[in-house]
């Protein structure tokens, strides 16, 4: 939003120093207090997850945990509900395949 | 939603009925508006309550806020009705302060259970709470306020499943609690009330709205006007909304619908197109607008799986309460989106009574109604109101019309409206419960929360309760130790 009014603007929000967390093994900087979603909104991802039949990408749909469209791999661990998770520093956030579990090898975290 | 709603309600009452024994415990899930009104009403008159919240703040939807660490200076940039927040935040950490309630916050309520035990009928509240939502918690209580409040319906139409499209509520959530958006031009589609104020928040936090489309005409407004003209507070809250989103130059579309989001892995554009009288689209008058977010909705659906494994009884999609907001199940009461939507104000008003009668009950008392004067009154204003606007957004008629056979139904399971269709018209299949067994819509992780309304649009059926026995994904390890846990107090 260059120069645009931003969410932040219109609260006036002061937030702590932002950190840094990865997606898909690249830098994205998280202000504290921010769900795993508007993390990747903030750093411009909006699909983190393909769908098990198809492929298709996916990210947020209704955003208070209920549709599960939002799953994401968080520290090795499939199936987190991004809007609900929050982001801590240091987090490895991956976008989840299918059911998430081909990438741990078995089917733990579940 | 009205301003003047609920500042009636007192909540300085006297501790009446307290008595000499142990207070009776209150378990209220859910801390928006109704459960708030609940607790607070309760506490006050002499519950012990447990406030039981899957956020980690209270304030439910309505009043999502900001994370702390944002460090938000004016989180009423984003809100209605703050000085109503105020109170109930106040009134909320004063009971807090006082011992009279407890919050328990970020804790998942998966499941109600009833015990009955030789005289009394008691309650245990099992939860999940914990970043990976994997501890399990259980809350025992005399009795239970559920207030699980609502979500949202969107009906299907090609691209919806693209990143980009969210649920207009969504879309609000994430603004109010994570201050994000999610791109920079937005198309507001759908019908319902919810709209306006969506389009409004994303326009003032910085988004370009390049179009609110609604469904519904201005005749629909025109044929209730005589009904909506009781409710001139309510009016002017909608037509403020509409004043700034003109302000913002946002262009309204009435009587339009989009028929197809496009985009490569992401959405790039919505195709709106006008509707006849009979909500059909009219031939030609597609139009293609660029966007890269589509936020929209057709209304909500209320929460109703605690009530349903209690074994509550629902009327159409909403549980069943009467006037004391009692379900008819003993020690149950119900209050907000739950028992039918309707609004903050209207969730203010019957958790109120919910808790002043949950309280007295407890008691051993017949309450007395005169007690909850005020708020039965606005109870009914807010009914009244929201039969008026059921009748103006009332979905369009034809929308399935729209749905290609491609067009994916059920997100989870990824079923196209073909199966659906196959399944009605060549196996005979009459009811959503059999299109789900046929064709798996419904039975993935939403446990059919999203294709619900669509798979019976499409099957030509009623809407039915889905008697889903958990209300959350439990892990099997909770469930095995479940018997071994013992309550939190």
């Amino acid at each position: 939003m260059n120069g645009k009014r931003t969410p932040l603007d219109l609260v006036r929000a002061e937030p702590g120093p932002a950190y840094t967390a990865t997606f898909d093994g690249a830098q994205i900087a998280v202000l504290p207090g921010q769900t795993v979603a508007a993390a990747l909104w903030s750093a411009g991802v909006t699909a983190w997850r393909t769908t098990r039949g198809t492929g298709e990408p996916r990210g947020v749909f209704c955003g208070i945990g209920v549709c599960f469209d939002c799953l994401v791999t968080v520290n090795g661990r499939p199936n987190q509900r991004a809007c609900l998770i929050r982001a801590e520093p240091g987090d490895d956030i991956r976008t989840q395949h299918g059911t998430g579990h081909d990438e741990t090898g078995e089917g733990e975290g579940r | 939603m009205s301003r003047h709603a609920h500042d009636a309600y007192d909540t300085h009452e006297s501790h009446e009925g307290v008595g000499g024994g142990a207070r009776r415990s209150l378990a209220v899930i859910g801390a928006g508006p109704a459960g708030l009104a609940a607790a607070l009403a309760a506490a006050v008159r002499g519950s012990r309550v447990t406030l039981i919240d899957a956020g980690a703040q209270a304030g439910g939807q309505f009043y999502r806020q900001p994370a702390e660490e944002l460090g938000a200076r004016r989180p009423q940039a984003l809100h209605h009705q703050w000085r109503t927040w105020e109170r109930l935040r106040d009134g909320l950490a004063t009971q807090i302060a006082t011992g009279r309630v407890t919050h328990l916050t970020d804790h998942h309520v998966w499941c109600v259970e009833r015990l009955d035990l030789d005289e009394a009928t008691g309650f245990l509240v099992h939860a999940l709470h914990g970043p990976a939502q994997e501890e399990p918690s259980v809350v025992r209580a005399d009795a239970v306020v559920l207030a699980t409040g609502a979500y949202e319906k969107v009906l299907p139409f090609p691209g919806w499943t693209l990143p980009g499209v969210i649920t207009a509520g969504g879309a609000q959530a994430m603004l109010k609690g994570g201050l994000v958006l999610q791109g920079r031009t937005a198309v507001v589609a759908g019908t319902g009330p919810l709209l306006l104020p969506v389009a409004a928040g994303l326009a003032s936090a910085g988004a370009e709205v390049a179009a609110l489309v609604e469904s519904a005409g201005v005749h629909h407004v025109a044929r209730h006007a005589r009904a909506l003209s009781a409710h001139p507070d309510k009016l002017v809250e909608g037509a403020g909304y509409v004043a700034e989103l003109m302000r913002r130059r946002v262009p309204l579309k009435a009587r339009h619908a989009i028929v197809e989001a496009q985009g490569d892995g992401a959405l790039e554009a919505v195709t709106v197109a006008a509707l006849d009288r009979d909500g059909r689209v009219t031939p030609g008058s597609e139009q293609v607008i660029r966007c890269d977010t589509l936020a929209v909705g057709h209304g909500l659906l209320p929460h109703t799986d605690l009530a349903e494994t209690l074994g509550c009884r629902l009327e159409g999609p909403a549980v069943a309460v009467d006037d004391e907001q009692r379900t008819d199940v003993h020690g149950v009461w119900a209050a907000g989106e739950a028992t039918g939507v309707g609004g903050a104000a209207l969730s203010l008003a019957e958790g109120h009574i919910a808790g002043c009668s949950a309280t007295a009950r407890l008691a051993g008392r017949e309450p007395d109604p005169r007690a909850w004067n005020a708020a039965a009154k606005s109870r009914a204003r807010g009914r009244d109101f929201i039969a008026s606007l059921d009748a103006v957004f009332a979905p369009r008629a034809h929308w399935a019309e729209q749905v290609t056979d491609a067009t994916v139904v059920c997100r989870c399971e990824e079923v196209p409206a073909s199966a659906i269709r196959e399944a009605v018209g060549e196996l005979g299949a009459t009811d959503a419960r059999t299109v789900k067994l046929l064709t798996r819509a419904g039975m993935g992780w939403c446990q059919g929360r999203m294709c619900g309304p669509a798979v019976a649009g499409l099957t030509g059926c009623e809407p039915r309760p889905s008697r889903r026995p958990f209300a959350r994904p439990v892990p099997l390890g909770v469930l095995a130790r479940a018997g071994e846990d013992l309550p939190d107090e």
